[in-house]
């Protein structure tokens, strides 16, 4: 009997070839989209991306961090200062913003990870609010204070020619940085990093015990999710032109609706962040009219997937159907000979 | 059978996915000591947790006194009568030494056994009283253990290695306390690594053998060897 | 003395502090469960205080006796109910059910309320005050607020150390398997332990509302301070989150003498200075 091992599955392989055509479908958008789709679309892969990211934290490391607007917030308030104050090209200041928030990120975490469980969670919000509480005071250095401040015209238009061209921009930067986030968490699953972080979820102990560093693992990931999610801020800023301190630190729209995209979606799976942020907008779309009976609704629903389908609609597809469309394990086929 | 106090039949338990115990079906007379002996990992400790109601994943049936209990919550069947003394004591470390004996007696059921009766059994315990359970010398917290098992008034008792991690001299102490303990019409089932000391002080015992009962019996009806064949499973 | 009296202060706002924290710590020792819905049921009590006030014509403390039981009777079911169903070796779902709860009950009070702000109007204990030295006025309401908090602390150290149902919450939290062989249902003792939660989070919602202006919105802040002065004081110890509540209290007014938009910073920055230089708190009894 000889084994043949692959990564792949029938199933992945025909995902793969969806995919790449979904994916030329979405480059393409501007050219068949309205300036409203691209907006859409646009915001859809801002969420794809933070949650992928919370996901890679809460889902696989164990870091379930209710602050990640900290860096959002941080990646938005990079991009109004050194626009403006260093006359940086928006472009280049999206990595500038992931740099800053990396960099950033590793004194919070020799902080925070100080705590353990819901207490780390808690401290992550306190160390997002001393943020929004910072950015607030910034008035006197000309970025608005608690009333917030727009990104000037002239750097607009640094983006690109005509308006067709800088809706196009924005959005490419935003597809650029949804994919990419998928990839990144794909990659890194499918690394020894990643084999190293089933490990830590399946048993701390155990892992601990065969040598995998538990810590350096943890911090590595920690900032690589800051600095992606502080590119994706300053992208936000870009999107929205005007900023202030609750809304770049909003805790609602960065942490609230990015856990009910993952727990709806399916967390631990890297599939679960796309389902439940296309479920998100397609809720949006029907119930946002109810206002706060709309919030109580997606708590609701969080609260009983919670309790009912801890893994999510794409846990259960996955576990019911055997499906993988990001594979990350390894297939052992026998040869039949 | 009637007077059997406790009584299993066919009972399978798993841990998780892991099938722990296959088959099991004894009965024990009221008032009797019967010994479990066998090998690390044989499934005495399983057995015993399954009777007192914490292995929640099982098939068969367990009835104590003649109703079953398979079904009910540990809580629920300390209040019917069976009291399990764990492996390795797990005395709350919050408590004092009299707080754990008061929280044995929690389910309030009529007996003989009180705070004064514990205390005249164990004398050391009425002086450490106020102690923190876990600061006490290992064969004395095992006597906080028996003592707070006891205190439930129970009528059917399981023991589960008394003698672990304890020096010889103090095993031989809190063994020449056991007819004391097992007085009063007490039934119990005694799960013990020694198997001379266990045979010694039972009327019946089982041999378990990877989850199965390989030999079951008077002590006197089997020799030496059989005995040994049976716990090694040859 | 101006620094004095900002000290003063915030010792007894510190008393406030400590009452968002006594509920949280309570929760944390006996069953590992942190709600984050914590500040947001402290601020929906404050709102059925402003109820059964407008319906009764009651004094707000007085609507204690109506709002305690109440909050009691919620905190056991839904402890029962659902968060018991979340209990166990995973940290994520107590997290993320609490979570979402606390998005429903701000969205709650939110459509029942709007956003406007509301107040308990206490009277005189709100304005009276007396002169401990020139300079420093100690207010009936603050000196209330901290005497209450040291009573609170006092009577669930009595409960915990010197009664059955404290003995139960002490065993359960040790070990909750030999709990169960000792007769104990664990599924109600945490009920127990929940119900006692909201009893003390019921007195700290009546006071924030006689204390300040409140809407919806202002839960999760209180939840951070009340998880602050317990990190500060130390897990495990109710009289240290007292003493972590002075230390928010002080920090916050000394940092609004400096700058009024640098108050809750200030209380912020303590707190991460406490966990850089002394992570277990100051009187730490047990671990996180």
């Amino acid at each position: 009997m000889s084994l043949t091992y692959s990564r792949s599955t029938k199933t992945s392989r025909i995902a793969a070839v969806f995919a790449i055509v979904l994916a030329a479908l979405l480059i393409a958008a501007p050219f068949w989209g309205s300036t409203a789709t691209q907006q859409l679309l646009g915001q859809m892969m801002v969420y794809i991306a933070l949650a992928s990211l919370w996901n890679l934290l809460a889902g696989y490391t164990g870091l379930v961090s209710v602050g990640q607007q900290a860096y959002v917030g941080l990646g938005v308030y990079i991009m109004v200062s050194v626009t403006i104050y260093l006359g940086i090209h928006p472009y280049f200041a999206i990595p500038l913003a992931g740099l800053a928030a990396a960099l950033i990120s590793m004194p919070v975490a020799k902080l925070v990870f100080r705590l353990q469980g819901a207490y780390f969670a808690i401290g992550t919000w306190v160390v997002a609010e001393v943020f929004r509480l910072i950015a607030a005071q910034l008035g006197s250095v000309g970025l608005g204070g608690g009333s917030g401040t727009s990104i000037p015209g002239p750097v607009m238009q640094a983006l690109a020619v005509n308006k067709f061209w800088r809706e196009a921009s924005i959005y490419w930067l935003a597809l650029v940085l949804g994919l990419g986030a998928l990839a990144l968490v794909y990659g890194l699953l499918r690394s020894r990093i990643g084999l190293a972080l089933t490990a830590i979820r399946d048993s701390e102990v155990a892992s601990g015990s065969l040598g995998v560093n538990i810590d350096r693992i943890k911090y590595a990931v920690y900032v690589t999710a800051a600095a992606m999610t502080g590119m994706v801020g300053s992208l936000i800023a870009l999107q929205k032109i005007r900023v202030s301190p609750n809304a770049a630190f909003s805790v609602n729209d960065y942490t609230a609706i990015v856990i009910f995209i993952v727990v709806i979606g399916g967390i631990g799976t890297i599939e679960g962040p796309i389902i439940g942020t296309i479920v998100y907008f397609l809720l949006r779309e029907y119930f946002a009219d109810l206002g706060a009976i709309y919030l109580m609704i997606l708590g609701v629903i969080a609260i009983i997937m919670m309790l009912v389908a801890p893994k999510g609609i794409w846990g259960y597809v996955a576990q019911r159907w055997q499906i993988n469309l990001f594979p990350t394990g390894y297939v052992v086929k026998e040869d039949k000979r | 059978m009637s007077d059997a106090v406790l009584s299993v039949d066919n009972l399978e338990a798993w841990y998780g996915d892991a099938k722990i115990l296959h088959g099991l079906s004894f009965n024990l007379k009221k008032g009797e000591v019967l010994a479990l002996i066998g090998a690390n990992g044989a499934g005495k400790s399983t057995l015993l947790k399954c009777i007192a109601g914490l292995l929640p994943k099982k098939s068969g049936t367990i009835a104590f006194k003649g109703e079953r209990t398979d079904h009910l919550a540990a809580n629920e069947i300390v209040a019917k009568g069976v009291a399990l003394v764990p492996e390795g004591r797990r005395l709350f470390p919050s408590l004092s030494v009299e707080e754990n004996l008061i929280l044995g007696g929690q389910v309030k059921r009529s007996g003989p056994w009180n705070l004064a009766e514990i205390y005249s059994l164990f004398p050391i315990l009425g002086e450490k009283r106020g102690a923190p359970a876990t600061s006490l010398s290992g064969g004395q917290q095992q006597m906080v253990a028996i003592g707070r098992g006891l205190m439930s008034n129970p009528e059917l008792i399981l023991l589960d290695e008394l003698s672990l991690g304890l020096a010889p001299i103090v095993i031989k102490d809190i063994y020449a306390l056991l007819p004391k303990i097992v007085g009063n019409g007490l039934s119990a089932v005694l799960v013990e690594q020694d198997v001379n000391r266990a045979l010694d002080s039972a009327q019946h015992f089982l041999c378990m053998q990877e989850g199965r009962i390989s030999l079951a019996g008077a002590p006197k009806a089997y020799t030496k060897d059989q005995i040994s064949a049976a716990y090694f499973g040859m | 003395m101006v620094w004095f009296n900002i000290i003063i202060q915030g010792i007894l706002v510190g008393g406030l502090y400590a009452l968002f924290a006594a509920g949280l710590s309570l929760i944390f020792g006996v069953m590992r469960l942190v709600n984050i819905a914590h500040g947001d049921m402290i601020v929906a009590v404050a709102y059925l205080a402003f109820v059964i006030v407008k319906a009764t014509g009651l004094h707000p403390l007085a609507s204690l006796i109506f709002v305690v039981p109440i909050a009691m009777a919620f905190g056991y079911a839904l402890q029962r109910g659902v968060l018991n169903r979340t209990l166990g070796n995973d940290i994520l779902p107590p997290l993320l059910v609490t979570f979402g709860l606390s998005v429903i009950i701000q969205n709650g009070l939110l459509q029942i309320f709007t956003a406007d702000n509301r107040k308990l109007q206490a009277g005189a204990l709100e304005t009276g005050s007396f002169q401990l030295l020139p300079g420093v006025d100690i207010g009936y309401l603050p000196l209330l607020q901290f005497i209450v908090a040291i009573a609170v602390i006092a009577g669930l150290q009595y409960l915990f150390y010197k009664t059955a149902l404290g003995r139960a919450f002490r065993a359960t939290s040790d070990d909750s398997e030999t709990a169960q062989l000792m007769g104990l249902d664990k599924r109600k003792v945490y009920a127990w332990a929940m119900a006692l939660c909201l009893g003390v989070v019921a007195i700290a919602g009546v006071f924030l509302g006689i204390r300040t202006n409140f809407d919806p919105a202002i839960g999760p802040g209180r939840l951070i301070f009340g998880f602050e002065a317990v990190i500060i004081g130390g897990l495990g110890n109710l009289w240290g989150t007292l003493i972590g509540g002075v230390v928010l209290g002080v920090a916050q007014g000394i940092g609004a003498q400096i700058n009024p938009g640098a108050q809750e910073l200030a209380g912020h920055l303590v707190f991460l200075l406490v966990l850089a230089f002394r992570p277990t708190g100051l009187f730490p009894r047990m671990q996180g």
